[in-house]
């Protein structure tokens, strides 16, 4: 079991309570500047758009197999058993795989500072290991983003979507892209129209570099038997050659 | 060899005859210790063009996965003569271990740059993440720099008559020289599988799940090419006689490397049914013909012994494979991502300032050393029987 989240756009009003709440949890500045500004971004962990008359939310997905955690050369990036996908600075170096891995290019990066980290929503691991909710399910005042085990969320999404057949497109958005993420997507048009890709890889992506990785102890051990191989013989060859007296 | 005492030649203290080389290399450190200042006063933002959306720009596209691939010739050529025991290849040995291991430092420079964090360039060695593409290269990097500045040891030895030690290195050299091959060929592949991870990002005509080998082969060809290169250089910069007929079996091998790779390039795009999209007018195509006409001329004219054997014609065949190289590397760690980004990417000036600094202080620190250090005169070390038998064997040409 682990914690997900559940946006439906069909119920969100634009109010962007989810963004102020989300900067009051990180301790970022938030103002009308910042809140016109629709993009994700080092100092905005999350982002309400506006697609037309239609709302969308833009946040980390907590992929179940993050690309993000298996690329990080040192570590700093981790799944939790508890859901969230959560980020020591202390370890990161700054080489930004993260960023490139992502399929939903989340993960910003404080470009300006001497000393940047890597910024992005961790689905606020702290509070949710305290019980609590996410800040930004607790701040919306229409229960468009709600928190809860992702097993359970499903199955309410799956149910808005048969109680309402008319109201949303056929789909939940997050079952399986990316092999699955812990925030699931509602909405009344096809996916793309709010914003979110489409063209996301329905498989885990750490399986597409695991692949190759895992053959690496096969390629040293069968590589130092075949290199010390041709050595040995090349070798007797040049010295039977000079002990023979011909050239070569 | 008599021991004499070791002299070091540093260009002399006078103020130095302007030439415009000199002037062109002056006024490229000078703009990269600008640029050097921009980058640590007012950090990434401050001196690259580098975005959330676009990560990785010049300091990776070309000073890292340029720079490794440059200095594979360190490996193919250790594999030749060590290994495969083709001792007629010894000549250009000492130069590509030379140019490895000064472009593996370089490389290192350049991830300074590039990293957030430069002062945790060391993190991957203590916090490991196994399933991570570039701690297993941060790793192999780290170790075959190690191994490279062993087998470059042997020159700092001869120079200085320091035979115990000599002894001690010659001794090890065959593990050591099978470990460098091994670690190559994982990272030199690596540095293609890290790009796996972005299927939906990379254009079609460059990811393919055989990256790492493709990036594996054309690091042989853009080795070889590299001797050639510099062996060609190094000849007119120290008035040395060029090694031709050697040159010219080198290119000889390189015509088949090429082959090799260009045949398995095109049985890719033909399994992975994508040769429609050669019919699009996108800077995608014309940056990937580019790439394959770079690779091609040289593959068709190395096959002909006419044109191995002029000096002039060798060398331009070398300097396309290199140029081929560059554009294929720059191609999928940079343009190639630009659409699947959703952004552009021109590099700051301030990014090319460091790329040219690096490469700038690349040639000179290999001038110096070569000046000063027995790295040309390994030749005397093989049999001068040797030497004989390779002119007058029409078969080594």
């Amino acid at each position: 079991m682990s914690r997900a989240m559940l946006y439906d756009s069909t119920l969100c009003i634009g109010c962007k309570s989810c963004e102020s709440g989300c900067a009051e949890r990180w301790g970022l500045p938030y103002n009308d500047k910042i809140a016109a500004e629709e993009t994700i971004s080092a100092h905005k962990l999350t982002a309400v758009e506006t697609h037309g008359e239609r709302y969308s939310r833009r946040l980390c997905m907590n992929c179940e197999q993050p690309a993000c955690a298996s690329v990080c050369p040192v570590g700093a990036l981790q799944k939790t058993a508890l859901g969230p996908v959560i980020y020591d600075a202390d370890k990161c170096m700054g080489c930004r795989y993260c960023m490139q891995a992502c399929p939903f290019q989340v993960p910003s990066y404080e470009w300006d500072k001497r000393l940047p980290k890597m910024r992005k929503c961790d689905m606020c691991y702290e509070r949710q290991s305290q019980g609590k909710q996410t800040a930004c399910a607790e701040a919306c005042p229409v229960g468009a983003t709600v928190c809860g085990e992702r097993d359970e969320l499903l199955v309410e999404a799956r149910k808005r979507i048969a109680e309402k057949p008319g109201g949303y497109y056929n789909k939940v958005y997050g079952v399986k892209e990316a092999g699955g993420t812990s925030v699931l997507y509602l909405s009344a048009v096809p996916f793309e129209q709010i914003g979110l890709r489409t063209n996301v890889p329905m498989e885990a992506l750490p399986e597409t570099t695991w692949r190759v990785l895992e053959l690496v102890p096969d390629i040293v051990s069968t590589g130092t038997v075949l290199l010390g191989g041709i050595w040995w013989i090349s070798n007797r060859r040049a010295e039977v050659a000079k002990k023979e007296g011909r050239r070569r | 060899m008599t021991p004499q005492f070791p002299r070091l030649q540093f260009p002399k203290l006078q103020f130095p005859k302007l030439t415009v080389w000199r002037v062109i290399f002056a006024a490229i450190m000078l703009s990269g210790l600008y640029a050097t200042y921009l980058r640590v006063m007012y950090g990434l933002g401050g001196s690259t063009n580098l975005s959330d959306k676009f990560p990785w720009g010049l300091w990776i596209g070309f000073d890292v996965m340029c720079g490794v691939g440059l200095a594979a010739g360190g490996f193919t050529l250790v594999a030749m003569v060590h290994i495969f025991n083709i001792e007629a290849y010894k000549p250009v040995l000492r130069p590509a271990i030379l140019t490895a291991f000064l472009g593996y430092t370089l490389v290192t420079v350049g991830l300074l740059y590039d990293l957030g964090r430069p002062d945790r360039l060391w993190h991957p060695l203590v916090m490991w993440n196994p399933h991570s593409v570039m701690f297993e290269v941060a790793w192999c990097v780290t170790l075959y720099s190690t191994v490279l500045f062993l087998e470059f040891l042997p020159m700092v030895f001869e120079k200085f008559g320091l035979h115990k030690p000599l002894e001690w290195i010659h001794k090890i050299s065959v593990p050591l020289m099978i470990l460098g091959v091994l670690l190559s060929t994982l990272h030199q592949s690596s540095l293609g599988t890290l790009f796996l991870i972005v299927p939906q990002k990379l254009y079609a005509l460059w990811y393919t799940p055989i990256l790492p080998v493709l990036f594996w082969v054309s690091a042989i060809a853009v080795g070889l090419a590299m001797t050639i290169f510099e062996s060609w250089h190094s000849s007119r910069a120290f008035g040395r006689a060029l090694e031709l007929p050697l040159l010219a079996s080198i290119g000889r091998v390189l015509a088949v490397v090429l082959s090799v790779y260009l045949w398995i390039r095109f049985l890719d795009l033909s399994h992975r049914h994508v040769f429609g999209l050669l019919g699009l007018n996108r800077t995608e195509t014309w940056l990937f013909g580019l790439e394959i006409v770079l690779m091609a001329i040289p593959t068709v004219l190395l096959f002909q012994a006419r044109v191995r054997m002029r000096p002039t014609a060798l060398y331009a065949c070398a300097v396309m494979v290199v140029f081929a190289f560059i554009t294929n590397r720059l191609n999928v760690g940079i343009t190639g991502l630009e659409a699947g980004s959703g952004t552009h990417y021109i590099p700051k000036w301030s990014e090319v300032a460091v790329t040219l600094s690096i490469v700038a202080g690349g040639f000179a620190i290999f001038h110096f050393v070569a000046q000063n250090f027995p790295v040309f005169e390994a030749a005397h070390e093989a049999s001068h029987v040797e030497l004989e038998a390779q002119e007058e064997d029409p078969v080594a040409v």
